[in-house]
């Protein structure tokens, strides 16, 4: 028996005005695996990321959800904004700029969706959110407000936000893209972690090692296209199509020194 | 120079400025209330809602604060508007202040990075959620300081209620300069006391401000 897609996407294409973001894009998301999304600046993986949790609608074609179509109810029929936010609190995001609350301790940020969006009491929120915490090793800045910590904690906060929704599926936007360099083991680790636990995760990302190494499948995305989805030895090692070789070849370049 | 005869305007000086500060407060609040209303019915509301409001801040904007108040006491009765001098300031105040603070609410709310916004949505919180308990608070933050300037400037606009007979400090200092001749000395008192009232809503301002940036600002 073929296993059910945790997020199908069948020819969706979007637009901004006349420029054409998405193209037709076809793309299976297991679960319980890691998908990344790579590809040059401007290729519309983080598009395709932002469009599975509909923060950017979609124009045709569909993306399902654990078999449910998220943003409309029928091809061109919106859904109504309640029914989007269910469907939302099962998808965890993570973005580049991490994007906590300044004004929230850590601990105030993993405990406010549990509280306004989940309806949980207060202290069983902070109880929650000091085991989420806890589990991105950030239990001891539990009271600091972000802007005490530096961009690797900020950003195991706002894993800790998004994984103590218990979502059936994680969003990473480039979540290392902003870090200096010696901050994004950390948080790679974290996200190791949560992959060996068996978390859905689709991640854009510019760490071709994190790809090679925790990816179970790749896809490869140009010009709003997807150009190739397969395991990552094969995208990244031995690749067929010129447009991936062209990309890992100025990877490698910058990278060598 | 002769300030004695400030000794039997005193208390009539006092009761003014107390009139002043009342009528500054009550119009400055009501109109931060409306002009909240407005920049969240700007952000949120259709087409021609949004239109309708910028052409009302457009014409408030535009035309003097006398006029308003001469249109609103004089021509208010016509309408069926009838209201007391006081009142009429009040609704005056509120009215002209209300598309200042508009203007500086949208911008405070434009200061708020969308991506902190987004993160709300994110994870499913309700639009009215994200504004009470996301955009409203940082947006403020960031307009604290031009609320402040503006609640300022509208200290002074308080003078104006005298023409249509609030017994505020202005109304009272042409009375005193009528009834004495002593122009100079009623009117620096004027100034004395508009410079302590400002002084202290600009201190109050700073310390509101401190406070409530205390953990918004990376600090070593």
């Amino acid at each position: 028996m073929v296993q059910a897609s945790a997020v199908e996407i069948r020819k969706v294409n979007k637009f901004y005005g006349p420029f054409q973001a998405l193209k037709d894009i076809d793309l299976s998301i297991p679960p319980g695996k890691v998908t990344c999304l790579i590809g040059p600046s401007g290729s519309g993986k983080s598009t395709l990321l932002r469009c599975i949790n509909f923060l950017e609608p979609y124009e045709s074609g569909k993306i399902l959800i654990d078999g449910q179509m998220i943003g409309y109810d029928a091809p061109g029929k919106p859904m109504s904004g309640r029914r989007l936010r269910d469907m939302r609190r099962s998808i965890g995001m993570v973005f580049q700029q991490f994007n906590l609350w300044p004004h929230m301790t850590a601990q105030q940020n993993v405990a406010e969706g549990l509280i306004r969006v989940r309806g949980l009491r207060k202290p069983d929120a902070e109880e929650r959110a000091a085991e989420a915490l806890r589990k991105v090793g950030m239990a001891d800045k539990m009271g600091n407000h972000p802007a005490r910590l530096s961009g690797g904690q900020q950003q195991r906060v706002a894993i800790a936000r998004a994984i103590a929704m218990e979502p059936r599926l994680m969003l990473f936007d480039e979540p290392t893209s902003a870090l200096d360099p010696e901050l994004v083991g950390e948080v790679l680790g974290v996200m190791k972690t949560l992959a060996s636990e068996g978390m859905t995760m689709v991640v854009v990302t510019h760490e071709m090692g994190f790809a090679a190494h925790v990816a179970d499948q790749v896809a490869f995305l140009e010009g709003g296209e997807l150009v190739a989805v397969d395991t990552p030895s094969t995208i990244l090692h031995h690749p067929r199509d010129a447009r991936i070789r062209a990309f890992l070849r100025t990877y490698h370049e910058r990278n060598a020194f | 120079m002769d300030f004695g005869v400030l000794q039997q305007y005193g208390p009539l000086l006092l009761r003014g400025f107390a009139t002043t500060v009342f009528c500054w407060l009550v119009g400055t609040l009501l109109g931060m209330a409306l002009g909240l209303l407005i920049a969240l019915a700007q952000r949120y509301g259709g087409r021609p809602l949004r239109w309708i409001l910028q052409a009302y801040i457009e014409v408030i904007r535009g035309t003097p604060f006398l006029v308003q108040l001469f249109v609103l006491y004089y021509g208010g009765p016509l309408i069926g508007l009838r209201l007391d001098a006081v009142p009429a300031g009040l609704l005056g105040l509120t009215i002209y202040g209300s598309p200042y603070f508009a203007e500086i609410f949208r911008s405070g709310f434009t200061a708020v990075p969308v991506g902190q916004i987004e993160a709300a949505r994110a994870i499913g919180m309700a639009e009215p959620v994200v504004i009470r308990r996301i955009l409203l608070p940082l947006g403020l933050v960031s307009a604290l300081p031009a609320l402040v300037n503006f609640s300022i400037i509208l200290t002074k606009e308080t003078v104006i209620l005298s023409i249509i007979t609030v017994p505020e400090l202005m109304y009272q200092v042409s009375r005193m300069s009528t009834e004495t001749f002593r122009y100079l000395e009623a009117n620096l008192v004027l100034a004395l006391f508009f410079w302590g009232l400002v002084e202290a809503i600009s201190r109050l301002g700073r310390r509101l401000e401190r406070r409530i940036t205390k953990h918004l600002v990376e600090r070593v």
